[in-house]
């Protein structure tokens, strides 16, 4: 559910509530990554990237908001996300990016994997404070 | 005074009853209600004389308070006119405006009332208009709130629909097929959330049990996006055909869903092929056959079949 959309069509905010806007954040990242030119692979690695963080955003979260960003630096284009919750927040980040660490019972990749399949990466957390995930893909 | 209000609002709807009849008919005919052709004019007759009938007793009991119990009888029946225009794909327009559009009517009746009274003298009139300017209001309210009831009922109605054929999509798009003897597959399409995933997870392995299948081919060409979520469900489905003594092969994975989950970091610990033809090679090298090309057509036919 789109709760904002600018003239240019440049930036969307999208509510993660249920495991139903998971599906529509990866349906809307991926038009956004065919919109920017990102070839099958680079749509596939944002896309999935953005399905961990939703639903990082969700089970850990309690839910939240992902801002939609069409990206351009000079003739390069890309997309640009921000993954922002008023959870808990993550006690330890860098726990938190290692392979195979779950509080949530999933495989523990989530959060490493989408920082792998990303051009950037950017997490800024703390305990009480909520979680703000922020990456880019580049074409 | 509202009651003395509705009173006369009552006695005004009763006076011209068939007067407001007719033309609310023929206000929706003119507005296109019967050209879709999905309901027959006797029947919207039916319904809307059924309506004013009881929205007339509402009001001779209930005054104008669509919340009020004498109303309720007309509510159960918009309702059902809602449900099946919601049903019937009518648009939210067409089905509002069964009630909207029988403002008009009333209106023109009250007016009926001020020209009657025009006919009494100066006092009379303005008594009447009064009184008229009130009803009209109440009119207004009463049939507004009663729009957003039939809405209400419409909405839900097509939630149901959706829902049902949520269900049944679910359904639908987990079919186990066989391949062979002891050899089955399952084409997984779309998005593997849990509640669906828990239906392909059942079917599979009943499935596995009652054709005693050796081997499970999951083939996820239809699957868009492969998360560690999906990749998660895919293992346990896998380790639960394993408990069962059958073994899964797992097909269809792109390319660009190879290397997408290299980068997440998933391993499927369990044999996979590019397609579903390879897995089927696969899956009939373990159980020992083999597909052979025969070597002409009619002297081979009969051969061909024993072999198998």
């Amino acid at each position: 559910m789109a709760t904002g959309d600018d003239a240019a069509r440049g930036t969307a905010v999208l509510a993660i509530g249920s495991s139903d806007d998971v599906v529509r954040v990866r349906q809307e990242v991926r038009s956004r990554a065919v919109a920017a030119g990102l070839g099958i692979v680079d749509q596939t690695k944002i896309v999935t990237a953005a399905s961990e963080l939703a639903r990082n955003t969700l089970i850990h979260g309690g839910g939240g908001t992902v801002r939609v960003e069409s990206v351009s630096q000079g003739v390069r284009r890309g997309v640009r996300l921000t993954f922002e919750d008023h959870g808990p927040g993550i006690p330890d980040i860098n726990q938190a990016l290692k392979d195979g660490f779950t509080t949530g019972g999933g495989l523990g990749l989530g959060l490493g994997g989408s920082k792998r399949l990303s051009n950037e990466f950017e997490i800024d957390s703390a305990p009480g404070r909520g979680t703000r995930v922020t990456i880019a893909r580049w074409k | 005074m509202a009651q003395n209000g509705s009173g006369g609002l009552a006695q005004t709807v009763a006076e011209h009853q068939d007067e407001i009849l007719s033309e609310w008919l023929a206000l929706q005919v003119s507005g296109g209600a019967l050209q879709s052709g999905r309901i027959k004019e006797a029947e919207l007759r039916t319904q809307c004389r059924t309506f004013l009938d009881l929205l007339r007793d509402g009001l001779e009991q209930g005054g104008t308070d669509p919340e009020a119990p004498a109303f309720g009888r007309a509510k159960e029946v918009l309702a059902e006119v809602s449900r099946s225009r919601g049903m019937q794909g009518f648009t939210p327009t067409e089905t509002a405006a069964f009630v909207f559009s029988l403002k008009r009517p009333m209106f023109n009746a009250l007016n009926r009332t001020i020209e009657a009274a025009a006919g009494e003298g100066g006092g009379a009139v303005r008594a009447a208009s009064a009184a008229t300017a009130r009803d009209t209001w109440d009119v207004t309210l009463l049939l507004d709130q009663l729009g957003l009831h039939a809405m209400e009922v419409f909405m839900k109605a097509r939630e149901d629909i959706i829902a049902r054929q949520g269900r049944e999509i679910s359904e639908l798009s987990t079919p186990v097929v066989k391949l062979w003897d002891g050899v089955l597959a399952l084409p997984l399409i779309g998005t593997l959330d849990s509640e669906r995933t828990q239906v392909v997870m059942e079917s599979l392995l009943q499935t596995i049990v009652d054709q005693s299948a050796e081997i499970a081919i999951i083939d996820i060409t239809g699957v868009p996006t492969v998360d560690t979520l999906t990749a998660q469900h895919l293992l346990k489905t896998v380790a639960a055909a394993r408990l069962m003594g059958a073994d899964c092969i797992v097909s269809g994975i792109r390319p660009q869903i190879a290397q997408t989950m290299v980068h997440l970091g998933v391993e499927l610990d369990v044999t996979s092929k590019a397609t579903l033809a390879d897995a089927f090679r696969v899956a009939l090298t373990r159980i020992g056959r083999a597909v052979v090309k025969a070597p002409r057509a009619e002297a081979a036919a009969p051969v061909a079949a024993r072999r198998r």
